[in-house]
């Protein structure tokens, strides 16, 4: 485990899994003073394994357990305005948010490093699978050693400022690992199941229906890139870019995907799995962790992808793919690796819409 | 930064639960050790145990204002409350309502609001509009089966003018009965006094000086509920269930201390409580809202001992954690099952802005409190305000 420079005492957020429950048992041992958290974001039904009474109950149990402090922090508040609001307008723009990196960005590494900072924590620690690397540019976030439950994409907007206080112990072990760690402590949440999907959204009612409650969903025509319409869709909202399934059946033949969703006019355009590879994908928001990087970069495009090469503007306004691939939906998250290293991230925006007839 | 355990403590949340009073511990001790019979049994150390329940009933009785067998024996308030409003809407059938108010506990809020009752509004101080309770009674078109009010509100410590409402319910809705809320009251005010025209009566033990597990419904002679628990036929049918004469006891003995004492420490605890705020005020200025207040002045409707205030520009969250480290132990207007602070539900009917109600702190003075712990409190809390300012509020 890397030692931080700074000394004192480290708020562990703990959600009531195993790898939060692993991490505050790792810092217990490793000598830390340590003292629990639990974050309240969502009151609303939730299904997928997340911000539950017995999810706190769970995390309580494992700090008991421990023996040490244990607190309750409602951030339902900024998680409604910094995480909920931006994931719905993005849907109503057409847009496939990615809730999980906001919520990092906004609550766990701002908001709670702030009341960490108010109560008198000098440290901070969660139990993400991403490792803190020292270089020569400074401290960066990288992968986690289990590549399979790498977390690092979702953390890409971590900077040195936080970096410097955080301590994420379980990004040196495999998951299997953890496991075995929090069964040999006898922990309550060793064989508890990994949290799933996007944590507001029951897995029982889905997005259709979320959306549904807060903005109401819009019919919307389907088109191909001539133009012609070729079907409907009933959700808007809920339609993304390369998503190919639950368009009734349009055009017949061969499989059709979704190049474009256009709010404004309310049009899905369709076409071919061809038609939807692409060498450049437009960015925005980017940022580079150190200055822009020349030549080839891994970049991945969502939580669980592989990286593809690809080389990144200086400036951050594109991404250019060294293979031509399927096109990135709007509002995603684009980060770009050197070897296992984060360098930059930011978002995929959408390519300047083709003209309809 | 200590750990919350290193610092002597300075409690200040007796409204939340009051520390045990030897005379309750002593009588609980000692109906324990030697009543080990059912006191529904017919045997002699069956007899015992329930002689010594009676007596309990009876001195309950007493400072309650009832007649021994309008004393029913519960689980606690929560419990006394349930079986207030839905016993009551149980016995007279589908389509009867509840009428209560929007600064109710969750005890009587939450089976009113289940069951599609009606809530009437409360002034800024927290306090039942008379007029719109009249309103709502006039304009029920549904049998008004209850009508609840809280005699004291346990997050502000609102005195609710019981004889004024019993007025007006018993104009306007002959046909209700009429409930209140009493647990945090026994404290405060003369309940036998004020509730002497209410069919339903709640209090519990633990916020007297007793253990938690024990509290009272008052049922006066003729008032008929549908019984929450059925089974043995316990407390004359209206609550099943082997009788707890240990708890009921040590109640029994906290409730007639707690009566006792009842002139002597509100005018003490007055002068703390003003303490407490106006050294608040002194040093964090008119930041500090004294929730129940129309003017920071304006003190004569709130219980004694309760301080409900909000501290603007902070979160009561982090401010409690800060003094709970400090060794002040208080809570905010309400806390939810999973331990987060929700803002208040009373607050909010009483007009407080959301903003201004996350800064919330309520702190409750009791029979143990002591001017040291004043002085001290009042250095605890403005100190991690003034640390919290400098980090934006926590």
């Amino acid at each position: 485990m890397r030692v931080p420079k700074a000394r004192g005492r480290v708020l562990v957020a703990m959600s009531g899994g195993v790898d939060s429950s692993v991490a505050a048992a790792l810092l217990l041992e490793a000598g830390y003073d340590i003292a629990g958290v639990t974050m309240k974001l969502w009151g609303g039904p939730s299904d997928t394994g997340c911000c539950s009474v017995s999810d706190v109950d769970d995390a309580r149990w494992v700090a008991d357990q421990l023996g040490v402090e244990h607190h309750v922090f409602n951030f339902g508040d900024d998680f409604e305005r910094d995480v909920v609001e931006p994931y719905v307008a993005d849907h109503a723009a057409g847009r496939t948010p990615n809730p999980c990196v906001e919520c990092n960005r906004h609550i766990k590494f701002r908001r709670l490093t702030h009341r960490a900072d108010a109560l008198g924590f000098e440290l901070l620690a969660t139990g993400h699978h991403a490792r803190i690397v020292t270089t020569d540019e400074g401290l960066r976030i990288g992968r986690g050693v289990d590549a399979a439950k790498d977390q690092s994409y979702v953390l890409h907007m971590l900077d040195a400022g936080v970096l410097d206080r955080l301590l994420l112990p379980v990004g040196e072990m495999t998951k299997e690992e953890v496991r075995r760690q929090a069964e040999a402590l006898g922990l309550v949440t060793a064989a508890k199941p990994d949290s799933q999907d996007v944590c507001f959204i029951t897995a029982a009612a889905g997005r259709r229906r979320f959306l549904g409650e807060r903005i109401g969903v819009r019919p919307g025509r389907i088109v191909d890139t001539a133009g012609h319409q070729v079907g409907a869709v009933d959700a808007l909202e809920l339609v993304t870019v390369g998503q190919r399934r639950g368009l009734g059946a349009v055009g017949g033949g061969s499989p059709r995907y979704v190049l474009d969703v256009d709010a404004a006019s309310a049009t899905v355009t369709v076409g071919d799995r061809a038609e939807l590879d692409c060498a450049v994908t437009p960015l925005e928001d980017w940022h580079w962790a150190n200055g822009p990087m020349e030549g080839p970069l891994g970049v991945q495009t969502s939580a669980h992808g592989a990286a593809a090469p690809a080389v990144i503007d200086a400036d951050g306004t594109a991404v250019h793919w060294a293979e031509p691939r399927r096109a990135v939906a709007p509002g995603q998250s684009v980060v770009a690796y050197a070897g296992d290293i984060v360098v930059g991230g930011g978002t995929a925006a959408r390519p300047v819409p083709r003209p309809v007839p | 930064m200590a750990e919350p355990s290193g610092e002597p403590e300075i409690y200040l949340d007796h409204a939340a639960s009051t520390p045990l009073r030897p005379a309750a511990r002593d009588a609980w001790l000692a109906v324990a050790e030697k009543h080990h019979a059912n006191p529904t049994g017919s045997h002699l150390a069956a007899r015992e145990a329930r002689r010594a329940l009676d007596g309990a009933r009876s001195l309950a009785a007493a400072v309650l204002g009832a007649d021994p067998g309008e004393i029913v024996f519960t689980s606690g308030g929560s419990e006394a409350d349930n079986m207030a409003v839905r016993g009551a809407l149980g016995h007279r059938g589908t389509g009867a309502a509840a009428v209560t108010t929007e600064a109710e506990h969750h005890a009587v809020h939450d089976p009113v609001e289940r069951s599609g009752g009606v809530f009437v509004g409360v002034d800024e101080r927290g306090i039942v509009d008379l007029e719109a309770l009249a309103d709502v009674l006039e304009a029920c078109e549904r049998d008004v089966a209850v009508v609840s009010v809280i005699a004291v509100n346990n997050e502000t410590g609102s005195i609710t003018p019981l004889p004024e409402v019993a007025r007006v319910v018993r104009d306007l809705a002959p046909g209700a009965l009429l409930h209140t809320d009493a647990v945090q009251a026994v404290n405060w005010i003369d309940v036998a006094t004020e509730t002497a025209d209410y069919d339903l009566v709640s209090v519990t033990g633990h916020k007297v000086g007793s253990p938690v597990g024990t509290g009272v419904l008052v049922v006066r002679e003729g008032v008929e509920l549908d019984p929450l628990i059925v089974g043995g036929g316990q407390e004359r049918g209206r609550r099943a269930g082997t009788p707890d004469v240990a708890g009921a006891v040590s109640f029994a003995a906290a409730l007639v201390e707690t009566a006792e004492q009842r002139d002597g420490s509100v005018a003490r605890l007055r002068v703390l409580r003003d303490d407490l705020i106006d050294g608040l005020a002194d040093r964090l200025g008119d930041r500090v809202l004294v929730s129940a207040a129309r003017t920071n002045g304006d003190r004569g409707h709130i219980a004694a001992g309760i301080a409900n205030v909000c501290i603007t520009g902070v979160q009561s969250e982090a401010l409690l954690f800060l003094m709970d480290a400090a060794g002040v132990r208080a809570s905010a207007a309400s806390s939810c099952s999973s331990g987060a602070q929700d803002p208040s539900h009373v607050l909010a009917a009483m007009g407080v802005p959301r903003e201004v109600a996350l800064g919330s702190l309520r702190l409750s003075l009791g029979h143990t409190t002591v001017a040291p712990d004043i002085d001290r409190a009042v250095e605890v809390i403005s100190e991690s305000v003034e640390r919290l300012d400098r980090f934006e509020g926590g």
